[in-house]
């Protein structure tokens, strides 16, 4: 994704009282952060690992310390809920949802992350179009 | 038994995929069976929501699941992966939580209220159940004789596992139906994992990178072509597959196609139902070259 310095600045300036940000992923996802045990078998299993900046399990223990630049990672808008570490998770911890619940705190905050008039007119005659209304589901709040 | 059969379109297999819509046609037609348009079918509402508190995202597929019982069935047919998996999503979210389905019925005043009775069937899971890859194996003219094929399922089709088609680890259905066909399969640790998905739009390049790690996995196995089922990671690997041929020295991206295209070739039809010119490496070329059909 390309650096947005606007979109940071906006994603910084969201403020959370002490354990805010988890009890806003765990009511999103529904899942126990807690469960996790930081075995990695997750950040083993994901496709986009290599391009992240912070790992998947690296994720869950930022707001598990309740570290909101967690929020501002590379990594949640690489994840393309492909679903493979929720299928993996010894402990049966929906990442994937995990990974959504934080791109919605940021969207709900009427923060997008994509832009569909800066897409080119090639790609957008080209692209298929499951592809567009996934990437606005996923980037656009 | 001649089966008569609904059948949910989406956005891409009227755009970019015509083609995995003709050729599915066509084999229906040349099985006997028939399959039919739904009415008044809307977009799907791609990628389910997976925000416990967000029902809004649950009404497209949910709407297009009561048009189904509006007309009378109790099936429908998906070709696309993508429209499956948020159908079938949305139709397990209904059924285990009775609370949001009341909510979304007395949401849509319009619409009747949902009953639950639908099945929702991809078309790759209807002909192996329903119809039988031996049935078709005894109906193959045209075996693929030599060719190596690495089967490829991506994610839409095996996760979450509560709507897979098939193990999510270890996927067989398309290597079974191969085989039914006649080709040679060559299996690869990457048949499960992502292609890159809406990222082909914002980020081409981790795309290309996608396509060209797939690829060149299979190609190290000894594998000519690829199939697959969804019209996304169609376009991913063959068309970012081909635009990563300049990024990785001497790498050549290989013919990929749609499993329907294959079974068409397979069956004799004529070979312009699967409009092999919409693909970015043309697939016909390697058919020829190994004497599958002539022109």
């Amino acid at each position: 994704m390309k650096e947005n310095s606007k979109e940071k600045k906006e994603i910084e300036a969201i403020k959370f009282k002490k354990g805010e940000l988890l009890a806003e992923v765990e009511e999103l996802s529904g899942e126990n952060l807690f469960a996790c045990y930081q075995c990695g078998t997750c950040s083993a299993g994901c496709p986009y690992v290599d391009d992240m900046d912070l790992t998947p399990d690296e994720v869950i223990r930022y707001v598990v310390l309740d570290r909101s630049e967690v929020l501002s990672s590379k990594t949640i808008w690489l994840c393309s809920a492909c679903f493979t570490c929720a299928e993996r998770c010894p402990r049966d911890i929906n990442i994937t949802k995990i990974m959504e619940a934080l791109r919605q705190i940021v969207l709900r905050k009427k923060i997008d992350h994509s832009y569909a008039q800066k897409i080119p007119k090639k790609e957008r005659e080209t692209i298929p179009q499951i592809a567009f209304v996934s990437l606005f589901r996923k980037n656009i709040g | 038994m001649i089966m008569k059969l609904l059948y949910f379109p989406g956005c891409t297999l009227k755009t970019s995929a015509k083609n995995l819509e003709k050729s599915s046609f066509a084999i229906m037609e040349k099985l006997g069976h028939e399959m039919e348009e739904m009415e008044d079918w809307t977009c799907c509402g791609v990628v389910s929501s997976l925000s416990d508190d967000d029902l809004m995202r649950h009404l497209a597929p949910l709407r297009n699941l009561i048009h189904v019982e509006d007309q009378g069935e109790d099936k429908v047919i998906t070709l696309c992966d993508m429209c499956c998996n948020t159908l079938k999503q949305t139709n397990l979210r209904v059924k285990e939580r009775p609370d949001d389905l009341e909510t979304l019925n007395a949401f849509m005043d319009r619409e009747n209220d949902y009953k639950g009775t639908v099945k929702v069937l991809h078309f790759l899971e209807f002909l192996r159940d329903e119809v039988g890859f031996n049935v078709i194996k005894k109906m193959v003219k045209n075996p693929l004789k030599g060719i190596k094929i690495m089967p490829y399922y991506g994610c839409m089709m095996l996760r979450p596992r509560e709507v897979a088609i098939d193990d999510t680890e270890e996927p067989m259905i398309l290597s079974n139906l191969l085989s039914a066909l006649g080709a040679e399969v060559v299996d690869n640790p990457f048949k499960i994992e992502c292609c890159g998905s809406y990222h082909t739009i914002e980020n081409k390049e981790i795309v290309s990178k996608r396509a060209h790690r797939i690829t060149n996995f299979a190609l190290e196995r000894g594998a000519d072509s690829i199939v697959l089922s969804c019209p996304l990671c169609r376009f991913n690997i063959d068309v970012r597959g081909k635009e990563a041929e300049s990024m990785f020295k001497g790498f050549k991206q290989i013919p990929v196609y749609y499993y329907t295209q294959l079974i068409a070739i397979a069956l004799g039809l004529d070979p312009s139902v699967c409009s092999f010119e919409e693909h970015a490496v043309d697939p016909s070329l390697l058919l020829k070259k190994k004497g599958v059909y002539k022109n």
